[in-house]
């Protein structure tokens, strides 16, 4: 068992409140997993030549000051810092491959959580209440945000099995289920170069819709075909820059409700996480027909259900 | 004493409630029990065995009613899964949507879902009537073994797959039916049985608008020549 959630402002006014409403989704979301909690934020976007880099250290009170001062003239670029306890965001438009390349040579210790113009993945072992309390997620501010509670039944319990994982660029996934065939899927995906940092189901379903992206299908086309090359039971919620994606496998194993305002799309696997958010009472709430995908698009502010 | 008596679970837990529904309610005089601020929380109102009304105040969680035996509840609004599971008797009724597994393998009583019921209604039926005012999705009625399940509106994939004894009446659309379940004639018996549950559930339709489902029964026999290809 996990729990997932996601919530998507459409109200620009919400956009300063998206951790205060999150939050506690994701709290109430600990009776179902409990071992292991992370959440992915969107921001607004950066200039077009820069990127966040979010990243990972097991000691929390590890020295972010003297990393940032390696990162900047290591990396040969200007970079800004924000760091809380043991997770760390470098803003910088030096290039991803140098970034990478410097931490592998440097900083083995430090994990590369995820890259992008908007995003930030945050994520950890531990109690969801722990760890939303000290990564601040009740004052993060952003456009729409997925989360995860884990109960790990098919991999390790660490922080780099923890969700959401992320490939690509502003991208991430979260999972309730377990795939049957991740190892096929993965050593599909090894031939063509593409590499992994886990032995975790997810990471497979992450990597391959991300590989289908850059081969130039839209999310909801790779979502297309990976119904005939994902098998086992899955509830995956998905965003990118400008998109919450929801879809459950074709037997519908995993739960999932959706709750709809003119202000929000909130998601989660129960009800109960979506009671507090405002106007719920008056929500359009339905719960997701199986092998369908819902998608819903920021930028138009405008929701479609496909 | 008072007739009916209210609990807030925005101030209680739900064990609070469902202890009192279980050991106080007999002699408390109340017949009505009325139950605020649910917001999808689960078991509320499960295990009840007295003569009474419940109401629940909103959408609540999993396994609301569950294996319950003379009450009547009423939900104002959703639920998630499994609600009114292994029903013995009395009356469940959700005026909003059911989420997976409405009824599952329900002994006896009557289950109402005045909006739709997802996934696996009536999963292993043993007895209960269910009514769902609109639609059921896949694998309803899946190995259901006694019992009857109307469903006024249309069905999902995999309508009654496996049937054993139970019989299903459909008003729309059934997108398909399940391994060994098959269309049969409605007859006068039939239409005598879905106004019986139309009038239970409040529902005002026509028997005649219903098309009937029962087993095919080929299922109940090994026949080792069929290489397991139904």
């Amino acid at each position: 068992m996990c729990g997932i959630v996601g919530l998507l402002l459409k109200n620009r006014a919400w956009h300063e409140q998206l951790g205060e409403l999150a939050t506690p989704m994701l709290e109430c979301m600990s009776t179902r997993g409990a071992d292991s909690c992370g959440l992915a934020v969107f921001h607004r976007p950066l200039p077009l030549e820069k990127r966040r880099f979010s990243l990972y250290v097991a000691d929390r009170d590890y020295d972010w000051q003297s990393f940032h001062a390696g990162f900047s003239s290591g990396t040969g670029g200007d970079a800004r810092l924000e760091s809380r306890f043991n997770h760390a965001t470098e803003v910088t438009a030096t290039p991803e491959a140098d970034v990478r390349g410097w931490l592998r040579r440097s900083h083995p210790d430090v994990h590369l959580l995820s890259v992008g113009r908007v995003i930030d993945i945050f994520k950890d072992e531990g109690r969801p209440e722990e760890i939303a309390e000290r990564f601040g997620f009740r004052d993060l501010q952003g456009t729409h945000a997925v989360g995860h509670t884990r109960m790990a039944t098919e991999s390790a319990v660490s922080p780099a099995h923890a969700h959401p994982f992320s490939a690509g660029q502003d991208f991430c996934l979260v999972h309730n289920g377990s795939l049957s065939n991740p190892y096929s899927v993965r050593r599909r995906l090894e031939r063509r170069g593409i590499a992994f940092e886990t032995d975790n189901d997810t990471e497979a379903g992450c990597r391959f819709l991300e590989w289908r992206m850059r081969e130039g299908d839209t999310l909801e086309q790779a979502i297309e075909k990976s119904f005939r090359v994902l098998d086992g039971f899955y509830t995956f919620l998905m965003a990118t820059a400008d998109k919450m994606v929801l879809v459950r496998d074709p037997f519908a194993c995993k739960p999932a409700v959706v709750a709809e305002t003119a202000d929000y799309v909130a998601v989660s696997s129960e009800f109960r996480s979506l009671a507090h958010l405002p106007g719920i009472r008056e929500a359009d709430v339905y719960e997701p027909a199986p092998e369908q995908i819902y998608s819903w698009t920021l930028s138009s502010n405008l929701t479609s259900r496909n | 004493m008072d007739a009916v008596k209210q609990f807030d679970l925005a101030q209680l837990t739900v064990r609070e409630v469902n202890q009192y529904l279980h050991h106080e309610l007999s002699g408390s005089g109340a017949a009505r029990v009325e139950i605020l601020h649910p917001d999808g929380m689960h078991s509320i109102a499960a295990g009840l065995d007295a003569d009474v009304a419940v109401d629940i105040m909103g959408h609540a969680g999993y396994f609301i009613a569950g294996m319950n035996k003379r009450a009547s509840v009423t939900i104002h609004g959703n639920v998630g899964w499994s609600v009114a599971e292994n029903i013995m008797s009395g009356v469940v009724r959700v005026k909003g949507h059911a989420s997976e597994s409405a009824a599952a393998s329900g002994h006896g009583g009557l289950v109402v879902i005045e909006g739709n019921a997802s996934s696996r209604c009536g999963i292993s039926m043993k007895g209960c009537d269910i009514v769902v005012g609109g639609s059921v999705g896949h694998f309803s009625a899946f190995m259901a073994q006694a019992g009857t399940l109307l469903v006024c509106g249309d069905t999902g994939p995999n309508l009654g797959d496996s049937l054993y004894e139970a019989v299903i009446y459909v008003r729309g659309t059934i997108h398909s039916l399940g391994a060994d379940a098959r269309e049969e004639p409605l007859e006068a018996a039939d239409e005598a049985e879905v106004a019986r549950l139309l009038s239970a559930a409040g529902m005002e339709f026509s028997p005649r608008e219903f098309k009937k489902v029962a087993s095919a029964r080929s299922l109940y026999h090994w026949n080792a020549d069929v290489h397991q290809e139904y």
